[in-house]
């Protein structure tokens, strides 16, 4: 199809599915996560700042309403009730957008629950480039934020399968944490893998002789499926998958990276401050002396557009992948 | 918005007349606002001027307002006293001395190494205190989850949030605000020490809060301005809170009007700043003034 036949493609809906035409899908994860783990945990309670259509959180609030807490647009008050909440036995999931959570509640989320470290569960909607609205709703440095703030542990998901088990295990969970949302038709990628999510744990979903990827969130989806567009250039690539940002399990990403192999982390997220700065200190730590290839944002405030476009246009899309990782194989 | 005048008195201890409960909660003040002073001397420095200036308002509730068992601080029926303002620790400190949840002689420990008591308040480190304060704007946003987590789950427990007139510059404070009247929070008692001083000079220089008692009212709270170094009136506002507004679901506010360096007036006299300095040989005088003020009144 040339340029010019191709259909304009417009900015995405707010709350565009990234699936792609065609592909499994499961309808709110999240939110079903959620419902099912309160129903086994009466001391979940569910809070957002004015966004429960918008990150799922509306199921449980249907289900559950005399245990959601409607805040209003105050993302303050949102993270600093969270605390009190779970000062009281309660243990609370609140909703936001990835950029409110990060840019406007840091302090709230720090203080009132790190530092005393609450049982108190952050998710923030369209983190990363998962939105065409530009700057202002594109969380692109949430993790280089959160990773600073000490008891804090971020779980970037890829599909409904890391979500729904995710969900048990961070209400089970002590401490603080943060869930990068994918919200709405979210793809069902890891089923075919035999692969069960365990929190601070990342795992092996392939194996391959040339390349190794380590990827986190979303990234691991287009991981696999570029993995099977380079077995076509007769390049054999490892996928590993590490979901949980911080604590990182350091020990199964080095195992996999301590070989001759192009290692390349992927991650919806700025190159600054996220899953590649995380891999990279832990290979200078150990003294490994690895080169690690990135595929991520750049340290930019992003385009609004459509988010193929933005997709392709960054980096982050399937044949932006293979390219890169065919031009460093030479 | 109700005046002193207004209030009604009810004693709280029972066949306790009003004077015998103002007596009471007064000397307990007088008792927090020595151990400030000793505190602040150990230490060479602190903000004795505003615990001083608060002594009265933390006396009232610990004395006469807050239900806690001294010898079990987590006990999960207690009233909650959150004080946002982190600075103020050394009066909380003080008045948790008082009230029996930490020992007298740990107060000489105030800001040292290893102690459980730091120059701001942190619940990581004292029995009884609820949060860690100091970033101000964030007591009252935890006292609505608290109060909607207490209220959920079936808590007859009250809470108190101790802010300043300082901290009603942060607009955290409002977003809470605004969700304690929506949520209905009657469980919610907020304290707001108007001294008319923050760090940078006055309150009205630096950034006009005024009308205060407006702005509450506005946001739906039931207001109430006392004289904050008035014991009587302070416990006739709670009375009246508890009456008027708990009881029908709504969130209450007693601003408290109140002078820093209360109850020593070579503090009283000097001029105002928030990092109150003083001399080596004044802390006896300070104390020497403290004890005859109250000596005084009480010969009165």
């Amino acid at each position: 199809m040339s340029a010019a036949a191709a259909p304009r493609l417009k900015t995405s809906a707010m709350i565009a599915s990234f699936a792609e035409p065609g592909q499994k899908t499961a309808a709110a994860p999240f939110g079903h996560a959620l419902v099912k783990a309160a129903r086994e945990n009466d001391r979940i309670v569910g809070l957002t700042a004015d966004l429960g259509k918008y990150t799922d959180m509306h199921i449980f609030a249907q289900a559950f309403p005399e245990r959601f807490f409607q805040m209003g647009m105050a993302e303050q008050l949102l993270v600093g009730a969270a605390a009190g909440l779970a000062q009281t036995g309660l243990v609370p999931f609140a909703s936001t957008y990835s950029v409110f959570a990060a840019r406007r509640a840091y302090d709230f989320l720090c203080l009132d629950s790190a530092e005393p470290n609450l049982n108190v569960n952050i998710v923030g909607g369209l983190p990363g480039l998962t939105t065409g609205y530009g700057p202002s709703h594109q969380a692109t440095e949430d993790m280089a934020i959160f990773r600073g703030m000490p008891n804090l542990t971020i779980v970037d998901p890829c599909d409904s399968v890391d979500i729904e088990q995710a969900v048990p295990q961070l209400a089970a969970s002590d401490g603080p944490t943060y869930l990068r949302l994918l919200r709405g038709n979210v793809p069902t990628v890891l089923d075919e893998y035999g692969y069960t999510f365990e929190l601070g744990k990342a795992k092996v979903l392939r194996g391959g002789n040339d390349v190794v990827f380590v990827s986190s969130g979303l990234m691991t989806m287009r991981a696999l499926q570029a993995a099977r567009a380079l077995a076509a250039h007769n390049v054999d690539v490892a996928v590993v998958h590490a979901p949980t940002i911080k604590p990182f399990d350091t020990a199964t990403v080095l195992a996999e990276l301590n070989t001759d192999r192009l290692a390349v982390t992927l991650e919806n997220h700025s190159v600054v401050g996220g899953l590649f700065e995380t891999v990279a200190s832990a290979v200078v730590t150990a003294g490994l002396g690895k080169r690690v290839v990135s595929v991520a944002l750049p340290d930019e405030f992003l385009d609004a557009g459509a988010l193929p476009t933005l997709h392709d246009r960054y980096g982050l899309s399937v044949q932006r992948i293979v390219a890169k990782v065919l031009a460093e194989l030479g | 918005m109700a005046t002193t005048q207004e209030l009604h008195e009810v004693g709280r201890m029972p066949g306790e007349t009003a004077t015998d409960r103002a007596e009471r909660v007064g000397s307990a003040a007088y008792r927090i606002r020595h151990h400030a002073l000793t505190m602040g001397e150990v230490q060479g420095q602190g903000y004795v001027g505003q615990a001083l200036g608060a002594a009265d308002m933390l006396a009232a509730v610990y004395t006469d307002q807050l239900r806690f068992r001294a010898d079990q601080p987590d006990w999960e029926g207690r009233d909650r006293f959150l004080l946002s303002t982190g600075h103020y620790a050394i009066g909380h400190y003080a008045a948790l001395a008082e009230a029996g949840l930490i020992a007298v002689e740990e107060l000489d420990t105030y800001g040292s190494d290893d102690s459980r008591l730091p120059m701001s308040g942190m619940s990581t480190y004292t029995p009884g205190m609820e949060i860690s304060g100091g970033s101000l704007g964030h007591g009252l946003a935890i006292a609505v989850g608290m109060a909607l987590g207490l209220r959920h789950r079936g808590s007859e427990a009250r809470i108190y949030n101790f802010l300043s007139d300082g901290e009603l510059d942060e607009g955290s404070t409002w977003e809470a605000a605004m969700g304690a009247h929506h949520h209905r929070l009657g469980n919610l008692t907020a304290m707001v020490d108007i001294n008319a001083l923050q760090a940078d000079g006055k309150t009205d220089t630096v950034l006009r809060t005024e009308p205060v008692a407006d702005k509450w009212e506005a946001f739906g709270w039931y207001t109430q301005r006392v004289d904050g170094n008035d014991v009587g009136a302070l416990l006739a506002a709670f009375d009246n809170a508890a009456a008027q507004a708990a009881a029908v679901g709504r969130p209450s506010v007693i601003l408290c009007d109140t002078k820093v360096g209360r109850g020593v007036p070579l503090l009283e006299n000097r001029e105002k700043a928030h990092f109150m300095r003083i001399e080596d040989h004044e802390w006896r005088l300070c104390r020497q003034q403290l004890s005859a003020g109250y000596e005084g009144k009480a010969a009165r």
